[in-house]
């Protein structure tokens, strides 16, 4: 009975994917591989550098900068989009016609493409025109987010805040709504209190929602590119620098091929181990 | 522990409740007495979990008062009732120890965490919790959690009433059986009133010593196992309980006695109440009914084996006649007449039971 039939024609099922993604990541990965080792100077003529560009790379003020910020603004925005959405999801109502009015609500920042994001929030905080600008001008505070690197913190900060809470709400409003109504019943006549209710019965309840809003936002943001850019094109000076603007600057401003290659690799190992790591620790949690 | 006594009892789901349809609940007053085990027994829709919802009070009546011993309590939230539910599927806090949910209830009522550890290992014994009482509640089986919802009632000991909202449709088969009677032995032991909701006749007459049973919305008849079984009030309860169902005949009174297929039944006691213009009908229990010389003319038309009984499916005219008859017993061929035992016959006009 131990003898198993197997099946390679399964093989050919997967093969258009993996076709797929050997031209849409396989192999753009490794021309990246291939520039990461060598030194072009165009036309095709490449010297071997081994590992000389990650060498820089590791030991790079200017990355440790931009890599220090990157940190810090990830962690800026977990900390104010994954509370602030469960607290959200937890006063939407669950059921009426509130429910869909909410829910689109909600969704609409979502839908509205990246660099319009930018361009808004660029137009909406400029100090002299921008309504959020002048008001916090009005209200006696200096602001100005294009010389200011605060306020340029503050404003990129607030700008991803308003675009991605709503993806954590979706997704903790989607866990709560699925916890059977018993257990709020079993909690009140147990007299839980509206903590003991969050911390043991929805809390819980939410968790493997919430480990994947924290793993998207936390890459997404990771990753942000387009809005700072729009918004402060990474300053004043480099105060807004994330990883991936300095990147583009590296590869597409200085042509430094080599380096900016090895630095994409660090890049996206970074990303990989991070998501990889807490993937890992919240399953296993999750088997005990 | 105390009294329950349901007073005048109304409840809607609609804002402004007009026809009888609208009701999920119709007038009802119950009395139970405190330590009794009772059952609602009804089909699904009925208004069973609904009363149940406003005795523990997740549901404010529309109309009517619930009493607790002297106390009114219908305006009163469920953690301030004393009182524990069970639900149909098993409510247990996934990240807590199974001993952490038996102690949930304690210490949000903030009891010394001695007292606490006492109480909980105790009843953990009690319902043969006491090897798992270290492991995550959210790896037991379905009846080790049920087992901790009820263990979760338990450990309080101010409790009125420990209610069951089906809490064994989730569980396997063979499983019930252990715990319908680890159910009957807790209540000798700790007495508390226990209200038992199920749409299963053979759980609500084995566990409870009363028997509620309901239907659309209405009590329809109150009584022990063996009422329901003899002396069913209303027709539906002759259906809904015993297997096969009562016999329900339509018959003509003459002199207080009633006349069905051309025959006048006889009777323990006559009828002496009056209904006139009512829908008259026989209803008989196939348990009651006997093969004889002389009798109503039947036709046989199926033999089903049920064990150590037949199960003898006749018809006389339009109408089918079930009987059951001992395994043993010879069946005479196609056509038979039948024998109705007069002490348990009974008349009901439009569906109610007549004396």
């Amino acid at each position: 009975m131990d003898k198993k039939t197997t099946n390679q024609k399964a093989w050919l099922f997967v093969l258009p994917v993996i076709i797929l993604v050997a031209f849409n990541a396989i192999i753009p990965l490794m021309t990246v591989v291939n520039y990461s080792v060598q030194e072009t100077f165009g036309d095709n003529v490449f010297f071997w550098e081994g590992v000389k560009w990650f060498e820089a790379v590791l030991n790079s003020d200017r990355f440790h900068a931009s890599l220090g910020r990157q940190l810090l603004f990830t962690s800026i925005i977990l900390a104010i989009e994954v509370p602030l959405g469960v607290a959200i999801a937890l006063t939407m109502p669950k059921k009426g016609v509130w429910v869909s009015v909410c829910l689109v609500f909600m969704a609409m920042p979502l839908l509205i493409p990246w660099n319009v994001v930018g361009a808004m929030w660029n137009i909406f905080a400029l100090p002299d025109i921008g309504l959020l600008g002048r008001s916090i001008n009005a209200l006696g505070i200096d602001y100005n987010f294009t010389s200011q690197p605060i306020a340029a913190w503050f404003t990129t900060v607030l700008m991803d805040v308003w675009h991605w809470t709503s993806l954590v709400v979706l997704l903790a409003y989607a866990g709560l709504t699925s916890i059977p109504d018993a257990y709020y019943q079993a909690a009140k006549i147990d007299g839980a209190g509206p903590w003991a209710v969050f911390r043991y019965i929805q809390l819980p309840k939410m968790k493997r929602v919430l480990t994947i809003a924290i793993l998207l936002r936390f890459m997404d943001s990771f990753m942000i590119y387009t809005e700072p850019f729009v918004l402060t094109g990474g300053g004043p000076g480099n105060a807004t620098t994330f990883l991936s603007i300095d990147l583009v600057k590296i590869a597409l401003g200085q042509f430094d091929l080599g380096p900016a290659a090895a630095m994409s690799l660090v890049y996206f190992l970074i990303v990989l181990l991070v998501s990889w790591l807490f993937y890992t620790l919240m399953m296993k949690d999750e088997a005990q | 522990m105390s009294k329950i006594s349901l007073k005048n009892l109304r409840h809607s789901y609609e804002p402004e409740p007009g026809p009888a349809s609208e009701w999920a609940l119709n007038e009802m007053s119950v009395d139970w007495s405190d330590g009794g085990a009772y059952a609602l027994l009804g089909p699904s829709g009925c208004g069973k979990t609904t009363l149940l919802n406003i005795i523990s009070g997740l549901l404010a009546p529309t109309e009517g008062e619930v009493w607790f011993g002297d106390e009114n309590v219908t305006q009163l939230p469920p953690d301030h009732r004393n009182i524990a539910q069970v639900f149909q599927f098993p409510v247990v806090y996934d990240t807590m120890s199974v001993y952490d949910n038996l102690a949930f209830p304690l210490r949000n009522r903030k009891v010394p965490e001695p007292a606490i550890d006492k109480k909980v290992r105790e009843i953990a014994e009690m319902l043969d919790l006491g090897d798992t009482l270290m492991s995550r509640a959210a790896g037991l089986t379905a009846d080790g959690k049920q087992k901790i919802s009820l263990g979760r009632g338990l450990v309080r000991s101010d409790v009125n009433v420990i209610m069951f909202d089906e809490p064994l449709t989730v569980i396997d088969p063979h499983l019930k059986w252990v715990l319908r009677s680890k159910l009957k032995e807790l209540h000798q032991r700790i007495r508390t009133t226990m209200i038992y909701v199920t749409h299963d006749q053979t759980e609500a007459l084995t566990i409870a010593d009363q028997v509620v049973v309901m239907k659309d919305g209405l009590v329809v008849q109150i009584g022990t196992p063996v009422e329901l079984f003899e002396r069913p009030k209303h027709t539906f309860v002759g259906h809904f309980i015993g297997s096969p169902g009562m016999n329900v005949l339509p018959c003509h009174m003459e002199q207080g006695k009633p006349v069905y297929a051309g025959r006048q039944l006889d009777m323990a006691t006559p009828i002496t109440q009056a209904a006139e213009g009512a829908r008259l009908e026989v209803g008989i229990r196939p348990e009651f009914i006997t093969f004889a010389e002389t009798g109503i003319a039947v036709r046989i038309n199926k033999v089903s084996d049920a064990g150590r009984f037949n199960i003898v499916d006749t018809t006389s005219g339009e109408d089918s006649i079930k009987l059951l008859v001992p395994s043993a017993d010879n069946l005479p061929a196609d056509t038979a007449y039948l024998h109705f035992d007069p002490a348990h016959t009974q008349v009901y006009a439009d569906d109610w039971m007549i004396s």
